[in-house]
């Protein structure tokens, strides 16, 4: 397939491209590269969207939207070609992009000794780009398979170390590319036979890695998977530009390369979609439900076409266990489509498996928004799949945030495209990815029984629920992190944090960094809230200020705040903390909790010194103010360092 | 192609590039005459010329590209008969 095949044709990017060009505002300017950033591109247009941008993304507006993120890339390999190619997929993902590009071939002196410029910069995220020609192994052909192995261990040791320093020194999510083949396999199909054979080495290095990269917490970008099968026959790597300018990833692949780091920097922030909408007739099945009826449309074994269905149904199936919430979006008789998910025998995707199902006749706009109202989340979290190309185009423009693929004619390319185009790609994934799914559907259940009760106190108590406080240790890491980065909307500072600043500061003594679980009759929630408390310069050394207090929405009238503020006041007066400082930052999605704070008993204060515009600052005090009562019972062991110590 | 074509496309590769619609070219041109024709630039005009003439340079032809001339010469070569 083409590169960004799934991002729709422009009519005449060129011209769109020198028309933009000569608008006098910056900030206008980068808003028009944000929007055709969303265009398939070739390299030569990738790089003009760059300078479009350019000198917006210096100082980018607020209503923009952008998050910032700080990459340093690190190679072995001339990178200066694929830098716009990762800001322009930035913009496409929502994000302003700072990319450092260290000295070519410096990437030891970097992180073991000193480079200033790097240190100026402090990046969030470093990508360690290597290829198989720095360092190589050299070792006689017939090396025994100990000696292979203890080459490889050495190397793998060597990059370690530099992963390490890279948190140590800048607190910096690490990325690390996997190598890719330099020269054609010795052997043939019998390399791997060979430990000591070129591609055998690179395997057991690339091995060696993944392993590492995983118990490290390092990411990884897989140049070589994620590519194949895209863009020209070619490929990624192109000898004809290693020996002319040693540049491992040909230009001509620069957009989907810029693409596949933008991804991973948009997954480390939370960016990453959440949410697979369905059309149904023709997308789900061949041919119309409500014309041809259960025993007319093709989906099953049997019959081409009714494989080909059935193929993207398993497709999305298994998105839905790897904790993509699916919902249904369709033109139909409620009834009729809901029959298909439960009559058909051949269906892989059950109904139980749809977080929110819309089938009617209004438009779909109108019922994509109502998807993401019921589910809680963000029209941004949305991918919007239907094989009618009039359809996708309405929602394109009547919901740019919505994700809408282009498709090709043949449905049996549906899942390769839908895969390619990385919507899901994510920074972890935990036990509470694999339940979601579950999770979703027992909130369907608690909404039904939540309408037959007749008064919301006694529902709640019903619901039987319990509140587990921990602070966050290593097994609610990654987990927490991915929640930091992700929640927009019940989220009082939207301080986005990577996993190693996370990590620093659950480890800090003088803070608290609690993860919450809530537990009811229904199953249990998974980690639905995260608060992060910490002694501050601007407060008194007795008062901490909520650095984080973030939630699931899931969980949304619960009153899970008030017990999570009463397990917050019982741990901060354990530790001597006189008083809890709470600050509201507003952004476009945190309007909901503009009152969380006095509607919890805290008391308006001055603004506190170098805060953004807008932010408003409460105090509450840690003796007796307990004004609140909840239905949820509390395991909290305060069980942080200090407290045992007293 | 006639050369005249040629030139004109070759036009239309050198404004998307330096992103400046304002670019005459000639045989003559060099990186001297063109702001910002750097050794990456060079990279990118080869790469940009090749996907809109649909070619490929040897990478011996690589080190014969010093002007606007050779290149059209040689794009003129490799699209001879079209």
């Amino acid at each position: 397939m083409e590169q960004l095949a799934w991002l729709p044709v422009h009519d005449d990017l060129g011209a769109a491209l020198s028309a933009a060009r000569r608008i006098a505002d910056p900030g206008e300017r980068l808003a028009r590269a944000m929007h055709l950033a969303g265009f398939r591109r070739d390299f030569t247009a990738t790089g003009r969207l760059d300078r479009l941008a350019e000198e917006g993304l210096a100082a980018p507006p607020a209503h923009l939207g952008l998050v910032p993120l700080r990459l340093a890339i690190l190679a072995s390999h001339t990178v200066d070609h694929l830098v716009p190619g990762i800001r322009v997929a930035g913009l496409h993902r929502g994000l302003a992009l700072a990319v450092h590009v260290a000295p070519y071939g410096s990437y030891r002196q970097s992180l073991l000794g000193e480079d200033p410029a790097l240190a100026a910069f402090a990046p969030q995220l470093i990508l360690l780009a290597l290829d198989a020609q720095d360092s190589p192994i050299d070792l006689p052909l017939d090396s025994p398979e100990s000696a292979v192995e203890e080459a490889v261990a050495a190397r793998i040791g060597e990059l370690r170390h530099l992963w390490r320093r890279a948190k140590e020194r800048f607190n910096a999510q690490v990325v690390q590319q996997l190598l890719v083949p330099a020269s054609p396999p010795l052997f043939g199909s019998y390399e791997a036979m060979v430990p000591a054979a070129p591609h055998s080495l690179l395997a057991r290095l690339n091995a060696g890695l993944r392993a590492a990269a995983r118990e490290d917490g390092v990411l990884l970008l897989d140049l070589a998977t994620q590519m194949a099968g895209q863009g020209p026959a070619d490929g990624l790597a192109d000898p004809v530009r290693w020996h002319q300018a040693k540049q491992l990833v040909s230009p001509v692949m620069a957009p989907l390369h810029g693409d596949l780091v933008a991804r991973i920097a948009g997954a480390v922030l939370g960016r990453a979609r959440k949410c697979l909408v369905l059309d149904l007739d023709n997308t789900l099945w061949g041919g119309v439900i409500g014309d041809d009826g259960i025993e007319g449309i093709k989906l099953g074994q049997g019959n081409p076409t009714g494989e080909a269905f059935l193929a993207m149904q398993r497709y999305a199936a298994q998105l839905g266990r790897r904790g993509i919430i699916l919902a249904v979006c369709s033109k139909n008789d409620a009834a009729v489509a809901e029959a298909a998910f439960v009559n058909h025998p051949d269906m892989a995707l059950k109904r139980s498996d749809i977080a929110a199902f819309l089938a009617n006749w209004s438009d779909k706009a109108g019922n994509l928004r109502q998807i993401a109202k019921q589910l809680n989340i963000g029209l941004d979290a949305l991918v919007f799949v239907d094989d009618n190309p009039a359809e996708r185009d309405i929602i394109r423009r009547e919901l740019p945030d919505v994700a809408v693929p282009e498709l090709p004619e043949d449905v049996a390319l549906y899942p390769t495209w839908l895969g390619a185009a990385g919507y899901f790609e994510t920074a972890g994934f935990t036990a509470d990815d694999a339940t979601r799914g579950r999770s979703y559907a027992a909130n369907a259940e608690r909404q039904a029984m939540l309408e037959q009760a007749t008064d919301l106190e006694g529902y709640l108590r019903s619901l039987e629920m319990v509140l587990t406080a921990r602070p966050i240790g290593s097994a609610e890491l990654a987990r927490a992190t991915q929640l930091v980065n992700k929640t927009n909307q019940f989220n009082l500072t939207t301080r986005r944090y990577t996993e190693a600043e996370m990590q620093a500061l659950a480890e800090a003594p003088d803070s608290l960094a609690l993860a919450l679980r809530l537990t009811d009759r229904f199953g249990d929630n998974g980690l639905i809230s995260v608060v992060l408390a910490r002694p501050d310069a601007a407060l008194r050394p007795d008062e901490w200020l909520i650095d984080t207090w973030l939630m699931s929405c899931r969980v949304l009238g619960r009153k899970v705040e008030e017990a999570t503020l009463q397990v917050l006041l019982d741990h901060a007066q354990h530790q001597g903390i006189t008083a809890l400082i709470g600050e509201y930052r507003p952004t476009a999605r945190n309007g909901m909790v503009a009152e969380h704070y006095p509607r919890l008993g805290f008391t308006p204060m001055a603004p506190l010194p170098d805060r953004p515009d807008g932010t408003l600052v409460w105090r509450i005090e840690t003796r007796g103010s307990r004004p609140f009562a909840h239905p949820i019972a509390l395991d909290t062991l305060c069980t942080n360092r200090r407290s045992t110590r007293h | 192609m006639h050369e005249q074509e040629i030139y004109a496309a070759l036009t239309e590769v050198f404004r998307d590039v330096f992103d400046d619609d304002d670019i005459t070219i000639s045989a003559a041109t060099t990186a001297e005459d063109i702001p910002g024709w750097d050794s990456q630039a060079h990279v990118n005009l080869v790469v940009a010329a090749e996907t809109r003439f649909g070619i490929r340079f040897r990478t011996a032809e690589l080190e014969a590209l010093h002007n606007v001339g050779d290149f059209v010469q040689l794009i003129g070569t490799k699209r001879k008969g079209t």
